[in-house]
């Protein structure tokens, strides 16, 4: 099995946002492999482990996420690309991303191409599905079961809470959801491993891509934080009487219930 | 210039769910005037149109065919590019739904269009159309628009307001018939397992539990709120890992993104990454023993107390008030 897995290079979970100058600040942040990509990488080794075959693990992103790759490698990949667009754009939006991605998979005759259903920053969802659209194969998102028996695929897929129980064919493009799997931690042979695991570095030129047919389609002006939610009053008394006030409160004062 | 806006209706167990006559009002901020063509697709849905017009469509479109009973990429997005060969909308408006999420990029790349995802406000009309969405679930937000081609967004539910119903809107209504062909995905089953039938992501009100619940039968008192409330239950990561619930209940940045009208959190004690699945709400309530809790940093209201002896006492309360109202 040919499997490639689409990655994310993301803000840990963890960090807090600050912007400055209208941007947001990376300057000390950590940086993760996307969580919801983890599970699509932890899915394709076992797929491959069951199967045979090769995981290869992409992402556009510029040189810092080499480190993320070889997370990836470390986990088991087989091999890594990461497609530089630092010097060639400015930005990118869905369409031009995805785009990239289909032009570099275009040739790849990948039987099984894996993904995050959404990155933790951007949070749009949509890359997974354009570039199973430009393949021209079938894609199915937020998935928690695959199951995997010649070109024949049965695949459970989480519907806001409740499952879909589904049947297709090979080539196919999935996204993950939470609960598909357990994604594994890098052991230290498989970091050691990893150093020596082919990662490719190309760039729209390798790709035959002009960057100036990619046009943004949407284009962000303004980045803000939220307003400052004050704290709040803690109730005081016996127990009985705070939640007798509470309910008050939500009542009278707040009007929600 | 005022634009022609195509709403697409999604119909579940044979209702029309509230975010898209969401949808609707947003469609009418970026109509700026246009008409607003209501779009309906399904193996039966003729009986469904008025609804959409009493919203505020001006028009409605429906595409019936055995092949739409259940929800396809493949088959809803032929349904909705034959609609747009006729229709040529210049802006189009899904909810950002399971299904808006998995339908809107497919649409999109077809049409070469840009989308922006899961908006929550909109900012001005017509041509200069700014759309407010949370990135890193909601620490922080962006303005977008855009910059070629058709508007196309998916809108959160629970977000933008709705136009009040009005039944004596009147509107025409045209079906359209569409070849449905080569569905590459057959569902075979779908397994409700949210038993009350409150969607978390559309819920006014969300009691969430965290480590603090200790068991899957902890989450009993939180469901009795909930259904007392018309409320759905959800969780924080710790709960899920720890196996007292299904992780499709998890609110968090990994997990669902919630804005209810009323959150209420019992025993969870506030990590950056839960806050982040729901600092937006309108209300939050905290429940937690320790006062020193980061989620009260956040709260509207909090009791520093036990979830088990607390939720019991609010379902008490809340019966009673209830009654007396």
């Amino acid at each position: 099995m040919n499997i490639y897995v689409l990655v994310k290079r993301t803000f840990d979970t963890e960090e807090k946002i600050v912007i400055s100058g209208g941007n947001i600040q990376e300057d000390g942040a950590e940086f993760v492999i996307n969580p919801y990509d983890e599970y699509a990488i932890e899915e394709a080794i076992q797929v491959r482990d069951a199967k045979g075959g090769k995981v290869t693990v992409v992402t556009i992103s510029g040189e810092d996420a080499e480190k993320q790759l070889r997370t990836a490698l470390a986990m088991g990949a087989d091999e890594a690309v990461l497609i530089n667009t630092e010097d060639d754009l400015d930005e990118l939006d869905q369409s031009t991303a995805a785009f990239i991605l289909a032009e570099y998979l275009k040739d790849k005759e990948a039987d099984l191409i894996l993904a995050g259903n959404v990155a933790i920053d951007g949070g749009t969802g949509q890359i997974g599905p354009r570039v199973a659209d430009l393949l021209d194969i079938n894609y199915v998102t937020t998935i928690t079961d695959l199951e995997i028996d010649g070109t024949d695929v049965k695949i459970v897929r989480d519907i806001e809470g409740d499952s879909e129980i589904i049947e297709t064919k090979l080539p196919l493009l999935v996204t993950a959801q939470q609960g598909l799997n357990e994604p594994r931690y890098p052991s230290l042979p498989g970091i050691m491993k990893a150093k020596k695991k082919p990662l490719e570095e190309l760039e729209l030129d390798d790709l035959e891509i002009d960057a100036g047919d990619l046009k943004l389609k949407v284009k962000t002006v303004e980045v803000y934080l939220p307003p400052q939610k004050n704290a709040g009053r803690i109730l005081k008394g016996d127990i009985g009487d705070q939640v007798k006030e509470l309910v008050q409160l939500l009542h009278s004062e707040a009007k929600v219930i | 210039m005022s634009k022609k806006v195509l709403v697409l209706g999604e119909v579940r167990e044979g209702v029309i769910r509230n975010v898209s006559y969401e949808a609707i009002g947003a469609a009418k901020q970026i109509a700026d005037g246009g008409e607003i063509v209501g779009l309906l697709l399904g193996d039966n849905v003729a009986n469904l149109t008025q609804n959409l017009i009493a919203f505020g469509a001006d028009r409605v479109v429906t595409v019936e065919h055995p092949h739409l009973k259940s929800y396809t990429s493949d088959g809803y997005s032929q349904a909705i590019l034959a609609v747009c060969e006729q229709e040529k909308p210049e802006a189009i408006v899904f909810g950002h739904t399971s299904l808006g999420k998995d339908l809107s990029p497919k649409v999109s790349s077809r049409l070469k269009s840009g989308l922006i995802s899961d908006v929550t406000d909109i900012e001005g009309s017509g041509d200069s159309t700014l759309f407010i969405r949370p990135i890193y679930s909601g620490k922080a937000f962006e303005k977008v628009k855009i910059n070629e081609g058709i508007v196309f967004i998916t809108i959160r539910p629970n977000n933008i307001a709705p136009l009040a119903r009005d039944d004596h809107r009147t509107g025409s209504v045209s079906s359209l018939s569409v070849d449905i062909t080569n569905l590459r995905t057959i569902i075979k089953e779908v397994v409700r397992k949210t038993t009350e039938g409150v969607d978390l992501s559309e819920a006014k009100v969300v009691i969430a539990g965290g480590r603090g619940v200790k068991s899957s039968e902890g989450f009993k008192p939180l469901q009795d709120l909930a259904n007392l409330l018309g409320g759905a239950v959800g969780a924080s990561r710790g709960a899920c890992d720890a196996d007292y619930c299904d992780y499709s209940l998890q609110i968090g940045q990994t997990g669902k993104v919630v804005t209810p009208d009323l959150y209420i959190a019992a025993g969870i004690s506030g990590a950056i990454q839960h806050l982040a699945g729901m600092s937006n709400s309108k209300i939050i309530v905290a429940i937690n023993k320790d006062p020193e809790a980061n989620i009260f940093k956040v709260a509207d209201y909090g009791i520093v107390g036990d979830l088990f002896e607390v939720i019991p006492l609010m379902i008490e309360e809340i019966t009673s008030l209830k009654v007396g109202s």
